[in-house]
């Protein structure tokens, strides 16, 4: 990772030092789920930096973290896109769940009981194993503490599209923690 | 409303993301659907139950090296060359005389900077799971894992027995190098205890600030800077640095 002179500027390092570097633990989270890998969320968080220092000039806006995390998710598409074409890649597919609109599934009635709680493993697994895009629109909302109108930006789609999403990605979460719930019984 | 509208309203209602007018009809259904009711409740858990947990990860120190070194290196700040440059423009004596008076600037603008960071990484240290990389209260345990992670290794001192328990320590990065970072805890309160080395050998005695909420005291003896960071009250913060300044004579002249 290599800094051309042109942008060897160290007043600008400093305010993008200032500005972006508290988001690191943030950007990499975001990438662990997105890529479930910790080499390649490391390598793609600090490509996202390098083109973030990039276009450091240009930033006006919006919030530094979601700014960032737009860039992270090209990076991490661009990845994607390589482990399709690699002959070891393996991308799961959603679990059957992404045809099945979710107006239509018979909706399991709500335990009585309350919900067992989990350790931070356990939570970690059950997200890292939604399918996406429902786990990208999950993480950034629960985990990142992103707005709809920001997600909608970091995802490139509608704001009804991340509504719709959320919904189903916590339908599928909840199934899933019942299923742990019952196994772990 | 229908179930199914519901369905996906809640998580917009549980988010706050409706409007007054839409959270009132998601309300009315959810007070007379039962299943609805039940649903939301476990999705607000579960949500509980997420925040309330680590599910979050911490970058790896290597990463932020590789970034910081990607990054050009702001020992050269801008300002501080057009400064000088401005004063090279003028006569030699007046540019002798001025230049201590920069340098009184510009150290008191370093250490300015340098406590912001050093509150950030007190600040990213007590997000969950971060606080240490060495978990001991044993100051023979602490002391060697330092050896060979950083050029010069802190002092670690237990003063379990002046009411600063050792709790384990952690590398950080500071002023963009990796730092030793020395954790004690006085009640529920941490103190995180940077360590860093400076050629001056200087002794300079304690000087107690406020950033951020947080209580900052710093000094610096032989080649070593130190800045001890804590919530605890400024006057709890000076007695620790007085018990580690002690012990550290103590442990000179013993």
């Amino acid at each position: 990772m290599v800094v051309n002179a042109s942008q060897d500027d160290p007043e600008k390092a400093r305010r993008f030092r200032d500005a972006a570097l508290p988001y690191l633990d943030d950007a990499y989270t975001l990438a662990r789920y997105l890529l479930r890998d910790a080499a390649d969320a490391e390598d793609a968080v600090q490509e996202c930096y390098l083109r973030a220092y990039k276009h450091f000039d240009s930033y006006r806006g919006p919030a530094m973290k979601p700014w960032l995390f737009a860039i992270l998710r090209n990076v991490c598409r661009a990845e994607y896109a390589r482990r399709k074409t690699a002959p070891t890649a393996v991308e799961e597919l959603p679990e059957g769940g992404d045809q099945t609109p979710m107006w239509n599934e018979a909706p399991e009635t709500p335990e009585k009981q309350m919900l067992r709680r989990f350790d931070g493993d356990t939570v970690r697994k059950l997200v890292a194993a939604l399918a996406e895009p429902f786990r990208e629109t999950f993480v950034l909302r629960e985990i990142q503490n992103l707005s709809y109108r920001e997600i909608a930006d970091v995802a490139a789609v509608p704001v009804g599209t991340v509504m719709s999403r959320l919904a189903r990605a916590r339908a599928m979460l909840r199934s899933a923690w019942l299923a742990e719930q019952e196994q772990v019984k | 409303m229908t179930c199914e509208e519901a369905e996906v309203l809640i998580h917009a209602l549980i988010d706050g993301e409706l409007d007054a007018g839409h959270a009132r009809e998601v309300e009315a259904h959810v007070e007379g659907c039962a299943h609805c009711a039940a649903l939301m409740k476990e999705y607000q858990e579960i949500r509980q139950a997420i925040a309330e947990s680590d599910v979050r990860y911490k970058a790896p120190l290597e990463l932020r090296r590789k970034i910081e070194k990607a990054l050009p290196q702001p020992q050269a700040a801008p300002t501080r060359r057009s400064v000088l440059r401005g004063f090279a423009m003028g006569s030699a004596v007046s540019a002798i005389a001025a230049t201590g008076l920069v340098a009184i600037v510009l150290r008191n603008d370093d250490e300015q900077r340098i406590e912001n960071e050093v509150v950030s990484a007190h600040l990213r240290s007590l997000q969950a799971g971060h606080l240490i990389d060495v978990v001991s209260t044993d100051q023979h345990t602490v002391k060697p894992w330092f050896n060979g992670k950083l050029d010069v290794s802190p002092p670690v001192i237990d003063l379990t027995a002046q009411g600063f328990t050792l709790i384990g320590g952690r590398l950080d990065y500071v002023n963009a190098r990796e730092i030793g970072a020395v954790v004690y805890k006085r009640r529920q309160h941490v103190i995180n205890l940077f360590v860093a080395q400076t050629a001056s050998t200087e002794r300079k005695t304690a000087q107690t600030s406020t950033l951020q909420g947080f209580n900052i005291r710093r000094w610096s003896d032989r080649g070593l800077n130190y800045w001890a960071v804590s919530d605890l009250g400024a006057d709890e913060l000076s007695e620790f640095g007085d018990k580690f300044e002690s012990a550290m004579r103590a442990n000179k002249e013993g």
